[in-house]
């Protein structure tokens, strides 16, 4: 865990305290809803389709137990008593009253939660491998680096007027669980032969209604160096990227345009320039930053423990340890994901009351600590294997043990028509009704299968990387949804293909069902993925079999 | 409209000149960039000071080479929403020594004072008086700051540090 200092108390205070004032301003009249809605939006406030939505930032996906009892706090205080994880490692409040948004923003305060910067045309909450710092095989913990980069866009005083939002992620496994490659800059923690630490450089990675896969534009940048290579490519990107049309505006489409050789060259000269400046990052700064985070005192435990082999017996027990929990660095220690989809239910919702309970879980199993991932889904990063029977029994009580982590019930989706203004169609729906047409057992037979559902074509719900991608249009007046498949969001992250004409809201769940069925009977052993099926086979045999009877 | 400069609202000493309004004389007088570039040498050389307005879409590479004799170089936000200015304005100030004043023109809202004054402008022309009159009390609403930038003021690194070595020291 990252502890605050003064100079961040400081700064989040008086965040709070202008974020009081404008608000004020607001309900005084004395700004416009036009001024009022940027100055809101850099604070995470959306006007949706029912009332104000508050977005409140996890960076790196790291919270506190007393942080997570915080967030219930607000969600039972303030709005009704639950709140949705995103695909973004935020929390969002659907429901909160404008005259309320200070006092909850300075009840997060006091504990180092803010709300900075989850929208508006800047730099967007910093998000990392939610298993950064347990993963067996990190080069090192990419959190240290992603808090000197949020330090770094907090209220930068250049970069918070871009031609449209801008968003990092960070990783230092080979596997990606950050999905860096569909971020404006995705950053892989590396080192050189001369075992110097630094960063692969992706630029230009995006969904929206033009999705690209990010470009490496540099494969080393000494972590001394990042922040400055940042800083030149932030500098291009506001002087250059585009302001006419706001669907043009990502740096997605400037490094397009451009084309990479060019956009490199107009960095590279930049960098040339500041490299050796102020932003240089000396080992002294980042050890400052090091010696804020504190680490678990592990005990030297066995990774066999006898509690483990006896509760193996019992098979609700087993189908959740081969599924939910995943090997930690530390012998004898496990990383646990908590399913926030269990069946008919909002994917990513937890209540308040499950919150508080997997806060006191977190301090009594793992050392305080709980990881929020881009699937909507919660972790807790240091759970000894001699304790998993009994924290499966806890988990399951308040229903966040659901054995389907990475199953096609494990659905990533937006909140879509049922919140957002901008939605074309509801996407919470055809998650819960899909999580009722496959049964768990289904789910493991099918294996590893990610479905992502967004409600408009602005993609929130990572459409174009679901192995199966739902993507909600409106055509007269009724509620479409195009399929795509083949798409991933991690190391080999690739935008999935459209199968065919867009089906009825009804139809839905039945084509999904058509295109399993489909890999069922095409998979050649019953652990080839469903994602590799679809590489090997291409899309024809699943758009046979869908529209054959359509 | 209110100037504000040094904190304070003051009169503009400076008459905007259109581009087709007749060079006076004497007395200072903010122009255009086109109109700047048709002839830099004879606006320069005149006995008064000259200001230069810049468009946000223009590098500021072209105006390097008269800086020295320009009183003002004022940058144009044509949206509060458009923040192509902060960058002109910093390479102005941290990488061609841009010292004269530094003003900022257009859409700026009272909420963009300090970042503003962050990037290195020191004159405002704000559409608001209610804006303008709370200029003082909003520029100092942080006192502290990640970004090591033009105002030179401490970053937070810095003071960490310096923090860190008087630990040390005593």
């Amino acid at each position: 865990m990252y502890a605050y200092d003064e100079i961040d108390r400081t700064l989040i205070n008086e965040r709070v305290a202008e974020f009081r004032d404008q608000v004020q301003r607001r309900l005084a009249g004395e700004i416009t809803e036009d001024e009022f809605k940027m100055l809101r939006l850099m604070n995470g406030v959306y006007l949706q389709l029912h009332a104000y939505m508050f977005r409140v930032a996890i960076p790196y996906g790291t919270l506190s137990a007393d942080q997570l009892r915080k967030l219930a706090h607000v969600a039972r205080k303030y709005d009704r008593g639950y709140g949705h994880f995103t695909t973004r490692q935020n929390i969002q409040f659907n429901w909160i009253a404008l005259a309320d948004l200070p006092d909850a923003l300075a009840d997060l305060a006091e504990v180092g939660i803010h709300a900075m910067q989850t929208s508006g045309n800047c730099t967007r909450n910093i998000t990392a491998d939610q298993w950064a710092g347990v993963a067996p095989g990190e080069i090192e913990d990419p959190r240290i680096w992603a808090e000197i980069m949020r330090q770094y866009t907090t209220l930068h005083p250049e970069f918070s007027f871009l031609p449209r939002k801008f968003k990092f992620a960070i990783t230092a496994s080979d596997h990606d669980r950050a999905a860096i490659k569909i971020h404006d800059i995705g950053l892989r923690l590396r080192q050189n032969d001369a075992g110097v630490t630094g960063f692969e450089v992706l630029v230009g990675g995006g969904l929206g209604r033009t999705p690209f896969i990010g470009k490496v534009i540099k494969p080393f940048v000494p972590g001394r160096d990042i922040l400055s290579y940042v800083e030149a490519i932030l500098r291009v990107y506001n002087q250059y990227g585009r302001r006419d049309n706001i669907y043009k505006a990502r740096i997605k489409i400037l490094v397009h345009e451009l084309g990479l050789e060019k956009f490199r060259d107009e960095v590279e000269e930049e960098f040339l320039q500041i490299g050796d400046g102020p932003l240089t990052l000396d080992d002294a700064m980042i050890e400052e930053i090091r010696s804020r985070f504190t680490y678990p005192a592990y005990a030297k435990l066995s990774d066999n423990p006898e509690e483990l082999t006896k509760a193996s017996a019992d098979p609700g027990f087993a189908a959740w340890l081969a599924n939910s929990v995943a090997p930690h660095k530390q012998q004898g220690y496990a990383i646990v994901t908590l399913s926030l989809k269990p069946v008919g239910a909002p994917p990513g919702d937890a209540t308040a009351e499950q919150m508080d309970a997997i806060a006191d879980l977190a301090d009594r199993y793992s050392f305080g600590e709980i990881r929020v991932g881009h699937e909507q889904n919660l972790a807790l990063p240091h759970v000894a294997k001699r304790d998993l029977p009994a924290l499966w029994q806890a988990l399951d009580r308040i229903g966040v043990a659901t054995p389907n982590v990475n199953l096609i019930t494990d659905i990533i989706a937006c909140p879509g028509l049922d919140y957002c203004s901008l939605a074309n169609a509801r996407s919470i729906p055809i998650a819960q009704e899909l999580t009722r047409r496959f049964s768990n057992e289904t789910a493991n037979l099918i294996g590893r299968l990610h479905i992502n559902i967004s409600g408009c074509i602005n993609a929130c719900g990572h459409h174009h990387v679901g192995h199966i991608g739902i993507l909600g249009v409106e055509k007269n007046d009724e509620e479409f949804y195009q399929i795509t498949i083949g798409g991933r969001a991690d190391e080999g992250a690739v935008v999935g293909t459209l199968i065919g004409p867009a089906v009825p809201y009804d139809d839905v769940a039945n084509v999904v069902e058509d295109i399993v069925e489909a890999y069922l009977a095409l998979r050649q052993r019953p652990d080839e993925l469903f994602i590799d099926a679809v590489k090997r086979l291409g899309v024809e045999p699943f758009k046979e079999r869908v529209y054959a009877t359509r | 409209m209110p100037l504000v400069k040094n904190a304070t609202t003051i009169a503009d000493p400076f008459v905007h000149l259109a581009d087709d309004a007749e060079l006076p004389l004497d007395g200072a007088v903010l122009v255009s960039a086109a109109r700047f570039l048709q002839d830099p040498e004879a606006l320069i050389g005149r006995n008064s000071p000259l200001g230069v307005i810049w468009p946000n879409n223009r590098p500021v590479d072209d105006l390097v080479p008269y800086l020295d004799r320009l009183a003002v170089v004022a940058l144009v936000y044509p949206s509060f929403r458009d923040g192509r200015a902060h960058s002109q304005a910093r390479l102005l100030r941290e990488r061609h020594g841009y010292r004269g004043e530094l003003r900022a023109t257009g859409q700026i809202l009272r909420d963009q004072f300090v970042f503003l004054l962050r990037n290195g402008f020191d004159a405002f022309e704000v559409k608001k008086d209610a804006d303008a009159a709370a200029f003082a009390a909003t520029a100092k609403r942080y006192s502290v700051f990640y970004q090591p930038s033009s105002d030179g003021r401490l970053s937070a690194w810095q003071r960490r540090l310096q923090a860190r070595h008087s630990e040390s020291a005593s």
